[in-house]
């Protein structure tokens, strides 16, 4: 039976909530977990292939065995959890307490908490994000819901495909498709260059001999009752289609993979504070977000590109989710702002103290050689050979060096 | 007469272009690899290119219908449709293990589980 009373809720069930009720139990915190799919896992369980736990199992794992060893962890520490729970709404009564609503098998479930730790992941983008006009036919699908078909409910969404947007989900599912014998007709990147990595284009694309088409878009999806093709056209330097340059690619599957954006449904309708740079909640240095103990990690958060990242931030959002019960400091101290110089795009968290060390997870805007991530008010500076946008600048900030801030904010930029 | 040929490495996230200097089937020498792993993927791949497979398995009576699974080494690359046409023929009953060995030496390697797979419980949970 579900007791109603918690220390913490942590909603979500993939890498980062699983960490972070893991770490909330080792902190002796009542604690219980909510996951709206039927099983536990996220994400990951989807991923049939490598690139998960390199740097905290030292081990190149595929989605499954990596989200299967977070989740024995959870389980040998006796993590209280339910799935099949929708959290439907959270209601603040109070600094310390929070009422959390969810549709769940034993019906409507009320459970409240001190302190929440949000950890929903992210959402697709989908055809209306990336101006998909035509038709509305049967077979247009984001990547992760192709992936969920084909990986775990054993369904091949469809026999040709084209595929928008050459991001590395795009790419392995192109290999992914490609293997179960449909016909990827192409993958579209709407920018000259591939937004992956390059040994997936090669391991996914050319071991497959599947066309990549640069520098264009897809206009139009056309098709009654099911998609029949794609019109596709080159961009010109305004980022917009070369009139004449339109051709048709016949398919009956089109495949958006256009990037993810951080879910803030919940955080949102509760009055958090979000950040329109990371598309997540603004937090301070303990990944607690505008509303007192509401906490957020992983995707929910910022969107990561190492699975590896969002465990960190589970656990961390666990750890100061302890500290910050026993003694609430929140208030006493000053916070100052995060702010994005020179080729920043975004930077979590958004405000800091200066009393401890912090993490810092960031973007760039545009890829750069030989330069080095700096505060501008402090003179601190690190040195790296490339930064570019797919790839998430981390950098440790220590105590004594923030500081060193007199006003109300730090500025990072990248400098040459 | 010797031949050079290029390859981007898959080893790792750096993705190495990679230039072997060859003479008939013999590697002479390996240009631009960041590290010893590349060297050895450039070999490799000259003279026998090689690839993991990831896919899934039918389950019956499990909490999901499929499973996960991968090869325990790559295999020729040229047989990996080949792996791919042994594995739709497999049915497995729940529960699966994750690690379990599923289909041994297919071209020289196993086929392992890489994820758990629960029986189904009776239709009314």
């Amino acid at each position: 039976m579900i007791e109603h009373e918690y220390d913490v809720i942590v909603i979500g069930g993939g890498p980062a909530g699983l960490s972070a009720a893991t770490r909330a139990v080792e902190n002796g915190l009542k604690t219980l977990l909510l996951e709206n799919r039927e099983m536990l896992g996220g994400i990951p369980l989807q991923c049939v292939h490598t690139g998960f736990g390199i740097h905290c199992f030292k081990e190149d794992l595929t989605g499954g065995e990596f989200i299967t060893r977070l989740i024995d962890r959870a389980v040998k520490n006796g993590v209280e959890s339910m799935v099949k729970a929708h959290v439907l709404r959270v209601q603040v009564d109070s600094a310390y307490e929070k009422t959390v609503y969810a549709a769940s098998p034993i019906g409507l479930l009320k459970t409240r908490a001190k302190a929440m730790v949000y950890a929903v992941g992210a959402r697709e983008r989908h055809s209306y994000e990336v101006g998909l006009t035509g038709d509305r036919p049967d077979g247009v699908y984001t990547a992760g819901e192709a992936q969920a078909l084909m990986d775990i409910y054993g369904v091949l969404p469809g026999r040709r495909i084209v595929i928008l947007g050459s991001g590395d989900v795009g790419l392995i599912m192109a290999r992914r498709f490609a293997l179960e014998k449909a016909e990827v007709k192409a993958v579209v990147e709407v920018l000259p260059y591939p937004g992956g990595l390059t040994r997936n284009i090669v391991q996914c694309l050319n071991d497959f001999n599947i066309p990549l088409y640069l520098g264009h878009m897809v206009l139009e999806v056309r098709g009654s009752g099911r998609v029949e093709k794609v019109v596709v056209a080159r961009v010109g330097g305004d980022m917009k289609p070369v009139e004449g340059s339109e051709f048709e690619l016949e398919c009956d599957t089109v495949i958006v993979s256009a990037g993810l954006r951080p879910d803030v449904d919940i955080l949102e309708k509760i009055g958090v504070e979000t950040d329109p740079a990371t598309g997540g909640p603004v937090v301070n240095e303990f990944y607690e977000t505008s509303v007192p103990l509401v906490f957020a990690a992983g995707n929910a958060l910022v969107i990561n590109d190492l699975v590896d990242y969002d465990v960190e931030q589970g656990e961390a959002a666990a750890t100061f989710a302890s500290m910050l019960l026993e003694d609430y400091t929140t208030q006493r101290l000053k916070w100052r702002r995060v702010e994005r110089g020179r080729n920043i795009r975004l930077i979590m968290p958004q405000l800091v103290s200066g009393t401890r060390d912090v993490v810092f997870y960031s973007r760039v805007q545009h890829p750069e050689d030989n330069v080095r991530v700096t505060i501008r008010e402090t003179g601190f500076e690190k040195r790296f050979s490339r930064v570019k946008p797919a790839e998430m600048v981390r950098i440790r900030v220590n105590a004594e060096e923030l500081a060193k801030v007199q006003g109300e904010k730090l500025t990072f930029e990248v400098v040459g | 007469m010797t031949r050079v040929l290029e390859y981007t490495c898959i080893v790792c996230p750096a993705g190495c272009l990679l230039r072997v200097e060859a003479e008939e089937a013999r590697v002479l020498k390996v240009y631009g690899a960041a590290c010893p792993r590349g060297v050895e993927y450039a070999k490799q791949e000259f003279s026998d290119p090689r690839r993991m497979v990831f896919t899934v398995v039918r389950v019956r009576n499990g909490e999901m219908p499929t499973v996960s699974v991968k090869t325990s080494r790559p295999i020729p690359k040229n047989k990996v449709f080949n792996l791919m046409r042994m594995l739709v023929s497999i049915e497995l009953e729940a529960p699966v293990e994750i690690g379990e060995v599923i289909l041994r030496n297919a071209y020289g390697a196993d086929v392992i589980t890489t994820r758990r797979v629960g029986k189904r419980k009776s239709s009314r949970a």
